[in-house]
Formats: C-alpha cells, structure tokens, sequence
C-alpha cells in the first residue's frame, strides 16, 4: 500500500511536470524525483518481502493495509513538505524578496 | 532495519561529485572550453543532480518509514537494531541485501535514462538546426 501510494504520488507529479515542461517555476521536478527514488527502493523492499511470504504477501490484513495506507499517505506529505521547503528556499518566481520589500517600503 | 542507509551513503557520493563535475564544467566555461556542439549537450554535472534527487528523496522517505516502525531512535546508537548483536547481524545483512539491490536499482534506472537522453540528443544533432 505504501508502495502505491508514493507510485501514484509519482505518477501525478510526473504528469503535472510534464504539462508546464520545459518550464519549472514550481519546481514539481524535485517532487518527481523524490516520489520516484522512493518507489523504486519500496519496490525492491516489496521484491523481498514477496520472496519471504509468497502469496500471502497480496493478502494482508485489514488493520495491516489501513496502517500501511497511512503510512503512505503521511511519506507523500513528508514529500510535500521537503517540496515546500525547497521552493520557499529557492524562490524562483522572486515573489518572497518581492513581498520582504514591498513590507520594508 | 538500516536500508536505506546504503543509498544515502550512495546520495552523499554522488553529491560531491556532483559539485566536483559543476567546478569544473564552470572552469572549462570560463577558459573559453565551451563549444557549440558542448552547449548541445546535457551537462554531466546535471545529469549526476538527477541522480543524487532520486537517491536523497528516496532515503528521506524510506527513513521515515522507518522512525515509523520505531526502528530509528533520537538518542545514540540511533539505530535500534545496533542495540544487541544478533539485531545488528541481521541488520547488515539487511542493508547487504535489500540496501544494496536499492543502490543498484535507482542507479539502473538513471543509467537507463541517461540512455534515453544520449540518444535525444544524438537525434537532435543530426537533425539540422536541431528542430525535429
């Protein structure tokens, strides 16, 4: 469940990039990146996981699915977060040191 | 237990070489190395940047993940599997195995996008004043 949820989270931002492509004024590139390097390493942690359990590992359990659901959900918000971070950071659009000015005049 | 670890030992690699490549890219600018047919092509420098975003990300998540299950603590050894050694065999064989196919499968996919990239832009080149 954590796997497809970050594989969807990738899968939107990759189409959002790619609509306002080559331009990147939001950054969404970085969201893209983050979302798909942890889809491919909870892919691989999916591989092992069903070596180990074999078909069981596409049965869990109610409680187990809803914790994992969750689990994913709050990474795709922690991906958010080091998004927001970085746009902040970065500020390509200038509107940060804009509106420090304009407070200051 | 720790792997993500081994890609982010991979992220910090890759990100000095990133910035060694960037140094240099930026010195053959300025000594007039920059050519044409160079500026056509996707700097070394950016394509290692891609590289260095999936890796980091990647970890980042994946060590939340971790904190999550209670595997990561604030306080030392920070790692709750280094607390005894049979969690810290079974650990670095964790990060040997699973941490290990992680590295390797992120870099695969790069190399499998950097393929893709060469190949654009050797079509662009050949394509005259680069327009398809």
């Amino acid at each position: 469940m954590t796997l497809l949820t970050t594989v969807f989270a990738a899968v939107i931002c990759t189409a959002l990039w790619y609509k306002n492509a080559p331009k990147d004024e939001m950054k969404i590139g970085i969201l893209c990146w983050i979302y798909w390097g942890a889809s491919l390493m909870w892919f691989v942690d999916a591989v092992f996981e069903y070596a180990e359990l074999k078909a069981a590992f596409f049965t869990p359990a109610p409680a187990e699915m809803l914790n994992d659901l969750y689990l994913g959900l709050s990474a795709v918000a922690l991906g958010l977060v080091i998004w927001v971070v970085f746009l902040l950071a970065k500020d390509p659009r200038g509107a940060i040191k804009e509106a420090l000015l304009h407070k200051k005049q | 237990m720790a792997c993500f670890v081994v890609p982010a030992v991979e992220a910090i690699v890759i990100a000095a070489a990133a910035k060694s490549a960037q140094v240099k890219e930026e010195k053959a600018r300025l000594n007039g190395g920059e050519t044409f047919t160079v500026r056509e092509k996707i700097p070394l420098s950016r394509k290692l940047k891609w590289l260095r975003n999936m890796l980091l990300g990647g970890s980042a998540l994946l060590a939340f993940e971790h904190v999550w299950h209670g595997e990561i603590t604030a306080w030392f050894p920070f790692l709750t599997a280094a607390g005894n050694p049979a969690d810290t065999a079974e650990m670095l064989h964790e990060m040997a195995t699973v941490g290990v196919a992680m590295a390797v499968l992120v870099t695969a996919v790069w190399g499998c996008m950097l393929l893709v990239t060469d190949a654009i832009e050797k079509r662009t080149a050949k394509t005259p004043s680069g327009v398809n």
